[in-house]
Order: C-alpha cells, then structure tokens, then sequence
C-alpha cells in the first residue's frame, strides 16, 4: 500500500472577490522508502501541494490517504497529532526556536507527543549526534552556522521517527559546500529507509532525487524517476559526513 | 500530551519570554502590582477593622441593658434633641429597678464626668471619672488586677474609695503599688483600693484604662451633685433577654410614671445596635473600598491583555513552528494563559512585598495585620486576573493558521 495516495486534489482560495485555483485535481502515489523532489516555478501550486502533504493545510476537494488514514477532512487537532507522527519538517529559514538551545528545539516534537524529560533527552541526543552535532547541544541557532541549524532542524524532523521527511526549499539559504553537506544527509537518511520529499526551484537539488515532480498552473506537468537512482545500487556510495545512521524510518501499525 | 509536561513547557516558555522582555514585563506588571497592593491593604484594614470593633463591643456585655435619656443611634438630629429635653433618671430609680426586676440579676447607675487625678506632686491630666455602685463590676464586664472593687458598704456609705485604670496607676504611681495611697480627686482625696485589669481603648478613640470608679455618693457630693445618671442593667440569663427587656421596659415605664398610650420617655440600648450600625458602616465602606480596587485591577488586567496581543503578533512565527511541529490548540492556549498567569502572579508577588511594610504602618492605628488569607486571596486575584485578560489574545494565537503562521516574519 501506498504510503502517500493522493486523488483530485483540490484547493482554492479566496483572495478577495478573486478566487484562486492554487491546485486543480491532483493525484500521486508515493511509497514508502522513496525520494521524491516536487518543482515548479512560483505560483505553480507546489508549496500549496506541500501544505497538504505536511497536513498544514486541507484541501476544498478530493482525498489525501496518509499511511492508510483519510486526513484531508482531519480537524485542527487531530492534524496537529499528524504532523507530530508522521511528518517532520526542514524548512529553507530552518525555522528554529530562537530562544532554545538546540537540544530543547529537539525535544519539542517528543514534548508535544507526551513523552517524560528523561527519555526525551536521550532520544534528542541521540538525533543530534546523528546529524554530528553531540558537541553543539547546548548552543542557540544563534551560536550555530547555517549549516549547523539545519542539522538541528533535521534532527528536530527525525526525532519522532516520522513517515515522511518534509523539506522546503533545504538549502535555499545556504552555500553551495554546507548546501551539499545537508543534502549528502538527506542521502544517508534515504538510504538508511527514510522517505524523503523535497519541494525545490533548484535542478541540481531536484536531481539527487529518485523521483522528480514537475508542478505548473495547479497540475502535475511531468513525474520522472532519475535514472540510476535506485537505493539498492551498491555502487552508489555517499559522501561520508555525519556518523552512521540507524534505521528511523520504522512501519508503523 | 500530558498535561503536567504541557505545563512545565509552558512556564519555561513564559520565563523564558519574560526575561527576554524584562522592560516590557516589569511595565506591565506595574498595573497589577498597584492593583494588587490596593486589594491587599484594603482586605486587611477591613478585617483590622473588624477585629478592633469586636474587641471594643466586647466591652459592652451581650447580656447588659443601657438606658438612657436617648437611643445611641437616633434617626436624625430632631429625635436627638427632643430625647435630651426628657426628665434625667434619679439615683433612686436604679434602686427601685433593682427591688423589682426579677429577670435581672444587677442594676447599676452611672454617672460620668472629667476631672483631674493629683498625687502629691503627680497629677494626671483629665481622667474619666465613672460614679457607680458595685453592681458596676457585674454590668461591665471589668477586671481587678490589684485590690478589689469597693463593696455595697463602702458604696451606699459614701465612703472616699477608688478604684482606678492602668493608665491612671502608672501616671501617677509608676512601678509603686498605688493601693492604700490617697490620690485627689477634684477638691476630695480618696484611698486607692482597687486597680482595673488593662481594656484597650473603645474604636481606637478613646482609652479605657484612663479612668477613675468612684461610689456614685461621693461623685454626686464632690464633683456633679445633679448628673446625667444612665442604668446599666445585666440580664440573668442571654436565653432570656427578650423577657428580661420587655420587664425592664414596664418597669421604667412605672417609675417614670407613664400612662398608658404615652410613648416610652427613656431607652435601652444593647450591644447589638452597635453591631448592627457597625455592619451598616463597615458594608459600605468594603463595598466601595473593592470597588476602587475593582477598578485599578481591571485597568491593570487591560494592560496584560494589551502586552499578551503584542506578544501574539510578535512571536506568530513562533506558533507557527510550534503547531507544525504537532502542538495542538490546547497547548498553544495555555502556553499564552500560563505566561499571562505568571507576569501577574509576579505582580502579585512584588505587590505583597510591597504592601507588608504597609500594613505595618497600619498596625499604628488597627490591631491589623497581613493574614494568609488576604495574601492567598491577593494571589489568587492576580492569577485570576492574569489568566481572564490574557485569554482572548491565548485564543487568538491557538486557533491561527499554521500555513499563515508559519509565513509571517
């Protein structure tokens, strides 16, 4: 079964006496353990495409199955208990709590989902040192580089062991060298069994996908697999950066 | 979620926010903290003044009639003046009453006056001096500390005795026992023989141990020979205190020789009047009182709102990430309520530091002072206030959009 199943997704908003078509009948399957990129220019529809992946946003029309759940009709709540599970999210201002330590930033989703301070703490360093950050756990974003407060940002979307990873534009505001550092990261966690999608205007980005999605006026325009992008290859080796990593990406019942 | 660790992020989050805003917060909490000072000094003159009054009532005994040419509280001026142009009693009366009460178990006339008490080079300035019999020992409520109140004897025969208060005593004697000595008393001297427990004043207004007991005889012979002699008349039993007037009011109605139909010429006053009166007085003043505090926490209250707006509009981008990462509405609420809820429990908290050197001074003119329920209570307005004004700008951050959230710079 398909981990994602999206059918005729629609969405519309009204800007004042105007109403916008921002996606106009969707549909797309993604599996578990897939890499996916989602492109297209501003205004195509693809950050509102993101909103209902994430579960931020419903849509006016159509259905959205996610792990086997219908969400699209989903109360605030009950998407706000989604999101804690099943979606973690890196976003291209790497979004962190500016007045937290990066172990506290960590903790946040395992605070959300009820977990007690102890556990909490050792899963949180346990994500951070995956991202390679086990020395910086205690500095704030604003003691960290770019580089540094998306690896915090990823570790804070890994740490409840979500369904699918969630990227907004990762490296849009990094240089070229840590923009490859956190996508060689993304690889890893692939890999390792993650799902990945990343929304993106960057080719180069787009291509270290396994799947990329061409998004234009609210449709899809174009679904292609990237050849010679397949996670059982062994002659695809990437670039060591972080530590090892564990299984995070487990079934969940 | 867990409630508890909801909680506990939320004052981390507040504490965090707070120091982070140190001007800000300390400016808003200033409201409370005037807001919260006025509740406190308030809550304790009210039940200093409460205190101070049932001390001094129970110097008046619950089961001890008045009567008077006049009632203590008259309606209006008019009554007052026609009351004080009624026939005074006769020393007499109070024994006639005393022969013939038989719900009563002591009758006892005073007379009072002011005058100065001298020993030998000492003298006091001016002293109440009270003209009465023994039966005054019963009808009052006093205590012997030292020595023992004149008899019946010494009473009905005239005999220069005295009894005096604390004040009197040490004025006068100091350390020295002042029983057996021979004070002066206007133009007469009288033997010390008994010395009256300490009282306290009556309202903070007048002190009851500056006094002097005299027989009534001698008071009518040296000082006032046609005084303003009032009655004071013990019940025998509080069970039966109705009967006990009612018979009292029939006697006095024969003694002064009313006919029937005319209208009583005298009154009997009791302790409950005061507590009524009082009641009336000290109503209005804690209805007003709290009316004003009222005011000056509602002010404050609308400060906190205002700030916990800003505060909102500020970190929206904050909620945005929170609800992204899963926090629920819920969470979001009562992260807004707790920090709303801490910056006026500190108000509070500063409000009572600053009001407890305050009731001190109080404690100069009332037996008050800070009690834990008036602090607990200070607290609990705080918080109160706290978590009402910061609930519309708490809910207006939990029910944003995330999406919208989430864009805001």
């Amino acid at each position: 079964m398909a981990l994602i199943r999206i059918q005729n997704l629609a969405r519309r908003y009204q800007m004042g006496t105007e109403t916008v078509h921002a996606l106009r009948g969707v549909s797309l399957d993604i599996q578990r353990g897939e890499y996916v990129a989602i492109m297209g220019p501003s205004g195509s529809g693809k950050s509102t495409l993101m909103n209902m992946l994430g579960c931020l946003d419903t849509p006016t029309s159509g259905s959205y199955e996610l792990n086997g759940t219908d969400v699209s009709q989903m109360d605030d709540n009950a998407l706000a208990e989604v999101r804690n599970r099943e979606i973690g999210f890196v976003f291209q201002t790497f979004n962190l709590l500016a007045r937290s330590n990066a172990l506290h930033n960590v903790e946040l989703p395992l605070i959300y989902a009820g977990m007690s301070a102890a556990e909490r703490k050792k899963i949180a360093m346990n994500a951070l040192t995956q991202v390679g950050l086990a020395d910086r756990v205690h500095h704030r974003p604003n003691e960290l580089s770019g580089g540094q407060r998306q690896r915090v940002a990823v570790a804070r979307a890994l740490v409840n062991k979500p369904s699918i990873l969630l990227a907004d534009e990762p490296t849009g505001n990094l240089d070229s060298k840590t923009g490859e550092e956190i996508l060689a990261l993304f690889e890893q966690l692939w890999r390792a069994g993650n799902t990945i999608i990343v929304v993106t205007h960057e080719e180069d980005v787009a291509r270290r996908a396994r799947r990329i999605l061409r998004i234009r006026d609210g449709l899809i325009a174009s679904d292609e697999i990237v050849e010679g992008r397949d996670p059982k290859a062994e002659n695809q080796k990437p670039p060591v950066i972080a530590p090892p990593l564990q299984t995070v990406d487990q079934p969940k019942s | 979620m867990n409630f508890i660790t909801e909680i506990r992020e939320g004052f981390g989050i507040s504490w965090a926010a707070i120091r982070a805003n140190k001007l800000r917060s300390i400016l808003t909490t200033l409201g409370i903290v005037i807001g919260i000072v006025t509740v406190t000094l308030m809550g304790t003159a009210i039940e200093g003044l409460n205190k101070s009054f049932m001390n001094s009532i129970s110097s008046l005994g619950a089961d001890v009639f008045f009567v008077d040419r006049s009632a203590w509280f008259n309606n209006n001026e008019g009554d007052w003046r026609k009351s004080m142009r009624r026939r005074p009693f006769k020393l007499a009366d109070a024994s006639t009453l005393a022969g013939q009460l038989t719900l009563s178990s002591a009758v006892a006339p005073v007379a009072e006056s002011g005058a100065k008490v001298e020993f030998e080079r000492r003298s006091s300035g001016r002293v109440q001096i009270v003209g009465t019999t023994e039966q005054y020992l019963p009808t009052s409520g006093v205590g012997i500390s030292a020595g023992h109140f004149f008899s019946a004897a010494e009473a009905a025969g005239g005999r220069p005795v005295c009894v005096i208060g604390t004040t009197v005593a040490t004025n006068l004697f100091g350390a020295v026992s002042p029983l057996g000595q021979r004070i002066k008393i206007g133009p007469q001297s009288f033997e010390v023989v008994g010395v009256l427990e300490r009282q306290g004043s009556f309202m903070g207004m007048f002190n009851l141990d500056n006094r002097a007991i005299i027989p009534i005889q001698q008071f009518m012979s040296t000082l006032w020979n046609n005084p303003d002699i009032t009655i004071q008349v013990k019940a025998r039993q509080l069970a039966e205190l109705d009967e006990a007037r009612e018979e009292l009011r029939h006697t006095m109605r024969r003694i002064r020789r009313l006919a029937p139909g005319d209208p009583d010429d005298f009154a009997i006053n009791q302790q409950d009047q005061f507590v009524a009166m009082f009641q009336r007085v000290g109503g209005t003043i804690a209805a007003v009182g709290f009316f004003i505090t009222g005011l000056s926490l509602f002010v404050g209250g609308i400060g906190i709102m205002n700030i916990m707006f800003v505060s909102v509009a500020e970190r929206t981008k904050e909620i945005g990430i929170r609800k992204a990462i899963g926090a629920k509405r819920r969470t979001i609420l009562l992260q807004f309520l707790t920090e709303a809820g801490c910056i006026c429990l500190m108000g509070g908290l500063i409000a009572l530091a600053i009001a407890w050197p305050l009731t001190l001074v109080m404690q100069q003119f009332l037996p008050a002072s800070m009690s834990l329920t008036v602090a607990g209570v200070a607290l609990l307005v705080s918080l109160v206030t706290g978590v009402v004004s910061g609930f519309l700008p708490a809910w207006r951050a939990a029910r944003m959009n995330p999406v919208d959230a989430l864009r805001s710079e």
